[in-house]
């Protein structure tokens, strides 16, 4: 866990860095995720403060995106897209390989902390599919050979 | 130095583009990173420049830096734009992705660039709104809204302050004509929205970009700083989404922006009138807002003289899924599916036949063969119980059970469905589940061997179990309510179902406040009329007979 303090000053860096910007709640979540890798409980009171916002506002905004964590996140995390285009060339059996090599159910950190398997909808990547971000590195057309790259790599 | 141009499109670097950069860079070639052309099957894409203009290779590996440089790799290409795929294509909106580097404002000042703009300042707002709707442009994010009448109804409106707001949440599988738009030519959206703003009298816009697509993030953040002069007194900024599709639906989208949960607004108002903050707002998608500068830079005829029916101008098309050329291919509406798919597409991927296509994303209907025949324009494909949507396809072969496509459409509505009207929150956690007991129900047909009581089936749902509808634990309100959920009370029937899926399809599509909840029908109905066979009914005669 992080220490209170240092939240605080991630919450006070991104709260700043929207000054003046309107309908500032979504940019100040992401620069403190971007910066703690997660939103934790504590950031939510204070940018509620910050915003004159009741927690339940920022709390409801918080658990609608699919985007922001409330916990600290997997060392590593595999975004392994689930729309049609990719499901059109394997993805759905490249899904089951996956979970499989990486040793996590689809959407679960590994019990190591190590690994995270996330579903995403479209990186806009269909005609190349099956697709996924490596920790915000696009890979396309999976199949064992990638699969046993990325989880080689990862696994260094 | 030689020069060589290479594209960093996500999709391209995702092929393994940024090793080849690196590779040429490191052999000593002066390495220009642009957008990608727009065909998959040859990239990573180099192309070098001589005396005779550019020479295209791709793909191209790390190891081929030798061979490309003394002309003798095997997959010489030629010059790119002289191919087969680009040759018949109109490229409009897509003229400079591909060629000139996305963020050099020299570059997009010597292919044209900032005409458009210059054009419309020297006009009245109210004669580049005239011009736009002179065109024909119609919203290219799906639903097809003339971009000349929302124009004039912002430019009307009486307010302090109005907004211009591109909607960059490009969530549908099949689609990424915005993304490499973006990535590949965004002074070109820049200088679009920048029309907008004068045509309607508003300072300052928003792109809204999904936080999957973080490429094109980056480069629209550096294109605004860089442009920021030449726009000015108009203002950008890019916003970035969180992870949630409904909010490429344009009320959540603004709700987003202002910073709430994106949920979907109840219309009237609508944004035009009340917008983003309260204001009037011209929300408009990449596509539409790109194609302005054309507009504005070649006249308004130009631009209406190609296309089909009240279907004007051109459509990128994107072509995906299992298919062997996927890309992007800028024609003008008329086109036909079966030419985009099989002539321009080149079949599947796997070579296997072609069993089904899903035109305009998650929401689209499934098409078969045998509708290939329709020519792409927006009310033929509403008459064919279609739509066009952001014009992506999807390419399926014949491995493809589409029930568990239906399935799969009902699970991405549960999963992304914003909650506020019911008939989508609640219709597609339950339609996941009658898609489950369809499925079940074909597979202990199929696996009992009883295949002959198949065509039987549609006359046992009357006779068989409990029905849903019946009520015969007792009357009253209450008893309804208590029992008609009940387990031993659904009638499990491959009928029985098949009738529920309908009746809530029929539900959601009249019943759900947007497009997510209204549309999903779409992919499950059209799955289920022209693949019944997957859903347990017999083949229809006319795929039978072929």
């Amino acid at each position: 866990m992080i220490a209170a303090p240092i939240i605080e000053t991630a919450v006070e860096l991104a709260v700043a860095a929207s000054a003046g910007e309107r309908g500032a709640l979504l940019p100040i979540l992401h620069a403190v995720q971007e910066d703690l890798g997660y939103v934790p409980d504590v950031a939510v009171s204070m940018i509620a403060a910050a915003l004159n916002l009741s927690r339940a506002d920022v709390h409801g905004v918080v658990s609608f995106y699919h985007d922001f964590r409330r916990t600290p996140p997997a060392r590593h995390v595999v975004k392994l897209c689930r729309a049609e285009s990719c499901q059109a060339r394997g993805g759905a059996q490249m899904e089951r390989a996956a979970v499989e090599r990486l040793g996590t159910a689809m959407g679960e950190t590994r019990g190591d902390g190590h690994v995270a398997l996330e579903a995403i909808y479209c990186l806009g990547l269909c005609a190349i599919g099956p697709s996924a971000l490596v920790d915000d590195r696009p890979v396309a057309r999976i199949d064992a050979t990638v699969l046993d790259t990325i989880a080689r790599e990862i696994a260094a | 130095m030689t020069r060589v141009f290479i594209s960093g499109d996500m999709a391209s670097v995702a092929l393994g583009a940024d090793a080849v950069a690196h590779a040429f860079a490191a052999a000593g070639c002066e390495v220009v990173r642009t957008g990608s052309w727009g065909l998959f099957s040859i990239e990573p894409l180099v192309e070098v420049e001589t005396g005779d203009g550019r020479i295209g290779f791709g793909p191209v590996a790390p190891g081929d830096v030798a061979a490309v440089l003394d002309g003798s790799h095997a997959s010489r290409l030629g010059d790119v734009a002289a191919l087969p795929f680009f040759e018949g294509q109109q490229r409009f909106t897509f003229a400079r992705v591909g060629i000139i580097n996305p963020l050099s404002l020299d570059d997009y000042g010597t292919h044209g660039g900032w005409r458009g703009l210059d054009a419309a300042r020297l006009l009245d707002p109210q004669a580049v709104v005239d011009a736009v709707q002179a065109s024909g442009l119609r919203g290219r994010g799906g639903a097809g809204f003339p971009t000349g009448i929302k124009w004039q109804t912002v430019l009307s409106a009486v307010a302090d302050e109005k907004f211009i707001v591109c909607n960059a949440d490009e969530g549908d599988s099949g689609t990424f004509a915005d993304r490499m738009l973006m990535e590949g030519d965004p002074f070109c959206l820049i200088e679009g929205m920048a029309i907008a703003g004068h045509a309607v009298g508003a300072g300052h816009g928003y792109i809204y970009i999904r936080s999957e697509y973080p490429f094109a993030i980056n480069v629209m953040r550096e294109a605004i700083r860089l442009s920021a002069a030449r726009i000015a007194p108009f203002t950008l900024e890019v916003r970035v989404g969180a992870g949630a599709y409904v909010c490429g639906e344009e009320t959540a989208l603004l709700d987003s922006i202002e910073g709430k949960r994106g949920q979907v607004r109840a219309k009237p108002p609508l944004p035009a009138i009340k917008g983003l903050f309260g204001k009037p707002t011209v929300i408009n998608n990449v596509l539409s807002l790109a194609a302005v500068p054309f507009i504005l830079a070649h006249g308004p005829e130009a631009y209406a003289a190609i296309g089909f029916g009240r279907s004007r101008g051109t459509m990128p098309v994107q072509i995906a899924g299992n298919v062997k050329h996927g890309g992007l291919y800028e024609v003008g509406f008329g086109i036909t599916l079966g030419e985009l798919v099989n002539e321009i597409g080149g079949g599947t991927a796997s070579g296997r036949p072609v069993r089904a296509v899903q035109v305009g994303g998650p929401l689209g209907a499934y098409l078969p063969p045998s509708q290939f025949h329709l020519p792409f324009d927006y009310e033929t494909f509403t008459a064919a119980g279609a739509l066009i949507g952001h014009a992506g396809i999807t390419v399926f072969d014949d491995s493809v059970d589409m029930a568990h496509m239906a399935r799969f459409a009902m699970e991405f509505c549960a999963i992304e469905s914003c909650g506020k009207c019911t008939p989508c929150r609640i219709g597609s956690t339950r339609g996941v589940e009658v898609m489950d007991r369809i499925i079940a129900a074909r597979d202990s047909v199929k696996s009992s061997v009883r295949a002959e009581l198949i065509e039987a089936l549609p006359f046992t749902s009357e006779k068989s179990g409990p029905s849903t509808r019946s009520g015969r634990m007792g009357e009253g309100y209450l008893n309804k309510a208590l029992y008609s959920r009940a387990p031993a009370r659904i009638d499990e029937t491959l009928a029985a179902q098949t009738a529920l899926l309908r009746d809530l399809a029929d539900t959601m599509k009249y019943g759900s406040l947007c497009a997510l909840g209204g549309f999903t029908p779409y992919p499950v109905l059209s799955a289920l009329d022209h693949f019944p066979e997957d859903f347990g009914a017999p083949a229809p005669l006319s795929e039978a007979a072929e």
